[in-house]
């Protein structure tokens, strides 16, 4: 197994190298969005509103962490199903953004949209929030509050451990 | 009579809560264990995390998931036990909300399911199932399920003649219909008979059993053996990255059905099978 630590935002030049089945380390600002949050960012797509983010080179990651306990940043944060987000992720992929954790597979048409905007989908371990969480430095909400855990935050990543689940050549991790 | 307090009630339940989220049962952990020595490459590495993550949590009092789930519980309580301190109902979701509180427990509770959609923001109301039983004693059942396995669940109405091959056919069916959503390896619980509802209440059951522990009855516990090795015969795998463990463990309960049915239910429970009960 590949070893390998990158730096958000994402370039081609990175993702290029990326390959099924590799272990990465993702290091950098990510953010956070899963169900209601993509809702909320696709309505404001519809009406040409400005985003609470720029979307270019960035990763999302699908995660409604627990409350953060005194002298923490965040509690509890791995993974949420990846696939309730499959309608929404080809638009925001056309916009500029790289890449997604998650975890479970993709519908064909993300997987496509993966290959043609040369971006990638990472898989982090489901049901490991406290070890991941350990691996998140500082949580700031910018959108959504009134969502609470599916607030979108600003996520400062260190040696973030995920593995390479759909590359930029289209290959598949669930189907090998 | 025994009587049994609002003070009691609210306290078990948030104990029970508090400490699900962060700790699993020895037997789950035993089986995560026997499963990580047997896997190699990117599914041994993901055991590994699982493991690790068990120790973090409980250290640290960090839940093991952020889906802290719907707090499911069972009541069993003894027909000599009485409780004067007014709505039963009350005093469980009291405990709840105490545990999200205090616990630093995730709200994954919408009011309404279909239009409004808002969180209730304490994760309540529990999903409370009441059993009498003999005697004077109470006990809670306490399991915070989360929705990425109980999204992969399902049920149908099979025809008695379609027998043990439309049992199995449907419980794969659904384990490969799952794939990597419900976080496996999984443990599979599969209610057979009742009815419509019974066999989910079944199948729910099923999954608060001791991991691994066979049906009493040998014909069940051979289907669940057999039903065991075609689903880690699918190599679906941790997370679905390939392996030889897809589920840690297959249950069934079974209840008896009218002459027309062959209601079948299968639940799926995540790895982070947590669930805790105490007796009072």
């Amino acid at each position: 197994m590949k070893r390998i630590k990158i730096e958000t935002p994402l370039t081609e030049e990175v993702i290029k190298d990326l390959k099924v089945g590799d272990m990465v380390f993702i290091n950098g600002y990510v953010y956070t969005a899963r169900d209601a949050a993509h809702k909320r960012l696709f309505e404001l797509i519809k009406i040409n509103a400005p985003l609470p983010f720029d979307l270019k080179g960035q990763i999302i990651y699908y995660v409604g962490p627990t409350p953060a306990p005194p002298g923490k940043v965040i509690g509890s944060a791995g993974p949420t199903t990846s696939s309730r987000m499959d309608s929404y992720a080809p638009l925001l992929l056309s916009m500029g953004l790289k890449g997604m954790i998650g975890k479970g597979q993709r519908s064909k048409e993300v997987k496509e949209a993966i290959k043609h905007y040369k971006a990638i989908y990472f898989l982090a371990t489901g049901g490991a929030g406290a070890l991941l969480s350990k691996h998140i430095i500082s949580a700031e909400e910018i959108a959504f509050s009134d969502l609470g855990t599916e607030s979108i935050k600003k996520l400062l990543l260190k040696d973030f451990p995920v593995f390479v689940a759909i590359d930029s050549y289209g290959g598949d991790i669930f189907e090998r | 009579m025994r009587k049994i307090s609002r003070e009691q009630i609210v306290n078990t339940v948030k104990n029970l809560y508090k400490e699900a989220a962060i700790s699993l049962p020895g037997d789950v952990q035993e089986a995560i264990k026997a499963a990580y020595e047997k896997e190699e490459g990117i599914s041994r590495e993901i055991l590994g995390q699982i493991i690790e993550n068990q120790k973090i949590a409980l250290e640290e009092k960090i839940p093991l998931c952020q889906d802290t789930g719907i707090a499911v519980l069972f009541v069993y309580w003894g027909t000599e036990a009485i409780y004067e301190d007014g709505d039963l109902m009350e005093a469980l979701n009291e405990g709840v909300r105490l545990a999200v509180k205090e616990g630093y427990l995730r709200a994954s509770v919408v009011d309404d399911p279909l239009f409004e959609r808002k969180n209730t923001k304490d994760n309540t109301p529990a999903i409370v199932h009441f059993e009498l039983t003999a005697g004077d004693k109470v006990k809670i059942v306490l399991a915070p399920k989360g929705a990425g396995s109980e999204n992969m669940s399902s049920i149908k109405m099979l025809k008695p003649a379609e027998g043990i091959e439309a049992v199995k056919a449907f419980v794969i069916e659904t384990v490969k219909k799952a794939g990597g959503n419900p976080c496996p390896p999984i443990i599979v619980g599969v209610g057979i008979g009742g009815n419509f509802e019974k066999s989910a209440i079944l199948a729910k059951k099923a999954l608060l059993r001791k991991a691994g522990k066979p049906n009493e009855n040998p014909n069940f516990a051979k289907l669940e053996r057999e039903l065991l090795e075609e689903i880690n015969s699918l190599h679906i795998g941790p997370m679905a990255v390939g392996g030889k463990t897809t589920a840690l463990a297959v249950h069934i309960e079974y209840a008896p059905c009218h002459i027309a049915s062959l209601p079948v239910a299968v639940n799926i429970q995540c790895h982070a099978a947590r669930h805790k009960e105490v007796e009072l």
